[in-house]
C-alpha cells in the first residue's frame, strides 16, 4: 500500500523506536502534524521556541544515549533551531533535525518561510540531507540515525520539501544501511595498544585525563576498572564529568581553566598522559605552549581528526574507546605487570600535597548566600542523584565543582559551544526521559531569560524540574573578567530590569520561592524537592560577587593559577 | 609546501560546497580547485592544491576524509606524480609582436586556436609553474584575457586512486 511522505516520516520514526519528537509545527510540517495527530506511538512535545526543541532533544539524548529527534517548519523554524544543532555538534551528541521546505518547485525562489537549510546548518551539522523523491524518504531516514549515532556521533539535519511530504510512496523502512564513504572505526589498533599498555606501564607520575567520549561510548565502567588496576588518577573535563566517579579517591577533580589545582599541576608534571575520549580544548590546555612539558602522552579518540589537531601525541589510538580500554585491560592481564609501586607512591604523596591546598574552600561564614554552598546542599539533598542541567556561566563552573557527578549522563552542559539558555529545555529533555528521577536546571538570572518561554511547556507536560536560580544581580562570568582584566568597568548590567522570579514562575503555574539568607538555603531545597509533581523555581540571592576560582587567566599555563 | 589532493566524492548536489565550506570554516587556504564527474557517472574526482605545514595538511586530510560525501583521497604530492593544467590565454597579437608571439607560444608548445586581425588565442597545459613562466615570458601590455583550468594530478604506474 502506499502512503504519503507525511505518514512515511511517522512510520520511519516509529520504527526508528523514537519515542519523543521535540518540536514546533508550521506551514511547511503540516502534513506531517496531520500525520502525527493520527497516531500515538511518537510523542510529540510542543515547546515554546525552536532552540528549545534541539536542547530539549539535546538533554533527551545525553541523559539516555539514544537521538534526540526535532521536528521544526521552513525558514524560521530551521533557523531558530541552528543554535541548538551547532550545541549539539560542539558536544558530539547525537541528534536527528528534520526541518521543512517550501515545495521542490519554489525552492531557491525567495519564497515565504524559505531559507536555505542546508547551507545554513552545513557547518554545524554531522551530514545533512535534502529529500527530494519521496521513494528515498525512509531511506534517508534510517541513514540520518544511522550516521548521527554511529563513529564520532553529532546532529544530522534532513530537510524536507512540502510537496514530499504530500506524495505517495511504498513504505520500507531498511533493517540497515551502508554507505559507501562512511565507514567509522570501532577497533583500535593492536600493535598502538600494546605499545600504550607498556608506556603505562613504565610510568612514574601517570595522569588519565578523560573526556566526554567516555561518556558517549558508555565507558564509565571500563575506564573505572582500568584506572583501579593501575591506581592512576584521574582527572575529567567539564564533558566528562561522571566518567569517573567523583567521589572516588583517585578523582582529584575537573582539570583546566577552573579546574582543581591538584588535577592542573598534576596535568603539568606528569610523565604520562592518557587522553580519553578527550580533545584538548583550549579551556582545558591552557597556553599550548605549556602544555604538558614533560610527558609522552597517549591519545583514544574515536575521531582520527582530534589526534594530535590541538597537541602532538606520542601514541594515537583510533577506536571506540570503550572497546579499546577493554582490549587494553585484557593486555594488561595478558602482561600480568603493575606499574613501579614506589614512583606512584611518591607521585600520589605528592597530589595529595597539592589536594591539601584546598582550593574549593569558600568562606562558609559569609553572611551572603554562597552559590557554592547552594550547590553543595543541593548535592546533599539529593544524594548525589539527580540529573543536573546548567547553562553557561559562574553557576555552570560552580556545578561542575560542587555537584559531585559518580555516574555518568547525569551532567547535561553545553560544554563546547557554551550556549546561555540550554539548561531549561535540556532539563526537559531529561525529565521526559527519566519522569519518575529529580532533574534540577543549576542555572543564573542571565541564562535562565534565554529560553524563560519554556516554563509554559512545563506546565503543559506537568514536568517538575527544579529551577535552582543562583542571581546574582550579574552576567557573572563576564563581571569576573571585568573585575579581574577591565579594571572593573562592568559593561552592560541589567540589576534594576531583573523579573521578580517568584511572580514570574507562579504566573506560569508553577512554585516560586526566594531565599535570601544562608540558613534558608537547605530548607528552601528540601521542602522544593517534596513538591515532587511541580516545578519548583528557587531563586537564590547570592553573593553578587563572588568568583570562580582556581582559575587560569589567558595564555597561562597549567601551574599558574590564581587561587583563592 | 605546496599539496595537490585528489578526491573521489560522491556526485552529488552540495558535496562541492561541504569541500569548500571546510577550508574556509577552518581557514585552510584553496591555491585551486577543479571538479567533474568520473566515468562512473556516481563519483565525482575532484583536485585541490593547497598548502601548510605537515601538521596543517594532516589536519586537511583528516577533516576531509570526515566529511560523509568523501570516498576517499590521495595527497598526490606523497609519491610520483603528474600535475597538468590548461591555460586559455589571449594576447594582442599586432605588428612585430605577430610573428613573436607565435615563437614564444611554440617554444612553449602552445596552440594557437583563434586567430583575428588584432589577437591570438593560445591554449597551453602543463604544470602550473610551465603555464606561469609563460605568462611571465609575455610583455604585461600584451595580455589581454588569462583563463586557468586549476591543476589536475594523477599517479605515477600504478599509483592510482579508485575504489
Amino acid at each position: 500500500m502506499e502512503l504519503t511522505g507525511a505518514e512515511i516520516f511517522v512510520r520511519s520514526l516509529r520504527d526508528e523506536g523514537v519515542e519523543f519528537i521535540f518540536g514546533y509545527p508550521g506551514g511547511a510540517v503540516l502534513h506531517i502534524y496531520d500525520a502525527l495527530y493520527a497516531q500515538d506511538k511518537v510523542k510529540h512535545i510542543l515547546v515554546r521556541h525552536e532552540q528549545a526543541a534541539t536542547h530539549a532533544a539535546d538533554g533527551y539524548a545525553r541523559s539516555t544515549g539514544k537521538p534526540g529527534v526535532v521536528l521544526v517548519t521552513s525558514g524560521p523554524g530551521a533557523t531558530n533551531a541552528v543554535t541548538g544543532i551547532a550545541t549539539a555538534y560542539m558536544d558530539s551528541i547525537p541528534m536527528v533535525v528534520f526541518t521543512g521546505q517550501v515545495p521542490t518547485h519554489l525552492i531557491g525562489n525567495d519564497a515565504f518561510q524559505e531559507a536555505d537549510n542546508i547551507g545554513i546548518t552545513r557547518p554545524c551539522v554531522k551530514h545533512n540531507f535534502l529529500v527530494k523523491d519521496v521513494t528515498k524518504l525512509a531511506e534517508t531516514i534510517k541513514k540520518a540515525f544511522y550516521v548521527a549515532t554511529t563513529g564520532r556521533p553529532g546532529p544530522v539535519v534532513v530537510d524536507i520539501p512540502k510537496d514530499i511530504t504530500a506524495q505517495k510512496a511504498e513504505y520500507h523502512y531498511p533493517d540497515k544501511v551502508h554507505i559507501r564513504s562512511y565507514n567509522p572505526v570501532h577497533v583500535g589498533h593492536i600493535g598502538q595498544i600494546k605499545r600504550a599498555v607498556s608506556m603505562m606501564l613504565g610510568a612514574k607520575r601517570p595522569m588519565v585525563y578523560t573526556g566526554g567520549g567516555v561518556i558517549l561510548s558508555n565507558a564509565a565502567e571500563s575506564l573505572t576498572r582500568l584506572a583501579r588496576e593501575l591506581n592512576f588518577p584521574v582527572t575529567n573535563t567539564l564533558m566528562g564529568l561522571g566518567g569517573y566517579p567523583a567521589t572516588d579517591p583517585q578523582f582529584v577533580g575537573m582539570l583546566g581553566m577552573h579546574g582543581t589545582y591538584e588535577a592542573n599541576m598534576a596535568m603539568h608534571h606528569c610523565d604520562v598522559l592518557i587522553a580519553i575520549g578527550a580533545r584538548f580544548d583550549d579551556r582545558v590546555t591552557g597556553n599550548i605552549d605549556k602544555f604538558c612539558p614533560h610527558a609522552r602522552i597517549i591519545h583514544i579518540d574515536i575521531d582520527p581528526a582530534s589526534i594530535s589537531k590541538n597537541v602532538k601525541v606520542d601514541i594515537p589510538i583510533v577506536g571506540c574507546v570503550d572497546n579499546v580500554l577493554k582490549t587494553m585491560l585484557a593486555e594488561l592481564e595478558n602482561v600480568g605487570q603493575k606499574p613501579d609501586a614506589t614512583a606512584l607512591g611518591a607521585w600520589w604523596q605528592q597530589i595529595d600535597e597539592w589536594r591539601a591546598r584546598d582550593c574549593l574552600k569558600y568562606d562558609r561564614d559569609s553572611e551572603h548566600i554562597k552559590p557554592q554552598y547552594v550547590v553543595e546542599t543541593l548535592y546533599k539533598v539529593t544524594k548525589g542523584d539527580a540529573f543536573i542541567t546548567s547553562d553557561v556561566g559562574q553557576h555552570q563552573m560552580w556545578a561542575a565543582q560542587y555537584y559531585r557527578f559518580d555516574k555518568p549522563r547525569r551532567w547535561i552542559n553545553s560544554g563546547g559551544l557554551g550556549t546561555m539558555g540550554f539548561g531549561l529545555p535540556a532539563a526537559m529533555g531529561v525529565q521526559f526521559a527519566h519522569p519518575d528521577d529529580t532533574v534540577a536546571c543549576i542555572t543564573g538570572e542571565g541564562s535562565i531569560q534565554m529560553c524563560i518561554q519554556e516554563l509554559s511547556t512545563c506546565r503543559q507536560y506537568a514536568l517538575p524540574i527544579k529551577i535552582v536560580n543562583l542571581n546574582n544581580g550579574y552576567l557573572g562570568m563576564v563581571r569576573q573578567w571585568q573585575e579581574f582584566f577591565y579594571q572593573k568597568r562592568y559593561a552592560m548590567s541589567y540589576m534594576e530590569s531583573l523579573p521578580d522570579f517568584v511572580k514570574l514562575a507562579e504566573s506560569y503555574g508553577h512554585v516560586g520561592m526566594q531565599i535570601t539568607r544562608p540558613g534558608d538555603v537547605e530548607g528552601a531545597l528540601i521542602e522544593a524537592m517534596q513538591q515532587k509533581d511541580r516545578l519548583v523555581f528557587l531563586d537564590f540571592l547570592t553573593d553578587r560577587e563572588e568568583n570562580v576560582y582556581p582559575m587560569i587567566p589567558a595564555g597561562g599555563g597549567q601551574n599558574e593559577m590564581i587561587l583563592i | 609546501m605546496r599539496h595537490i589532493i585528489s578526491i573521489l566524492m560522491e556526485n552529488e548536489a552540495g558535496a562541492l560546497s561541504r569541500v569548500a565550506g571546510l577550508f574556509s570554516a577552518r581557514g585552510y587556504n584553496i591555491e585551486s580547485l577543479t571538479v567533474a564527474p568520473t566515468e562512473d557517472p556516481s563519483l565525482s574526482r575532484m583536485t585541490l592544491v593547497t598548502s601548510g605545514t605537515d601538521e596543517i595538511i594532516e589536519q586537511i586530510t583528516k577533516q576531509l576524509n570526515k566529511l560523509i560525501d568523501v570516498v576517499k583521497l590521495m595527497d598526490m604530492t606523497d609519491g610520483p606524480h603528474i600535475e597538468r593544467e590548461m591555460m586559455l590565454i589571449k594576447v594582442s597579437a599586432q605588428g612585430e609582436y605577430r610573428n613573436e608571439l607565435k615563437r614564444m607560444s611554440d617554444i612553449f608548445r602552445g596552440r594557437i586556436i583563434d586567430v583575428t586581425g588584432e589577437t591570438y588565442t593560445i591554449e597551453m597545459t602543463g604544470a602550473g609553474d610551465k603555464l606561469d613562466a609563460f605568462v611571465q615570458a609575455l610583455e604585461p601590455g600584451l595580455i589581454i584575457e588569462v583563463v586557468r583550468s586549476g591543476v589536475s594530478g594523477i599517479g605515477r604506474g600504478d599509483r592510482s586512486l579508485k575504489l
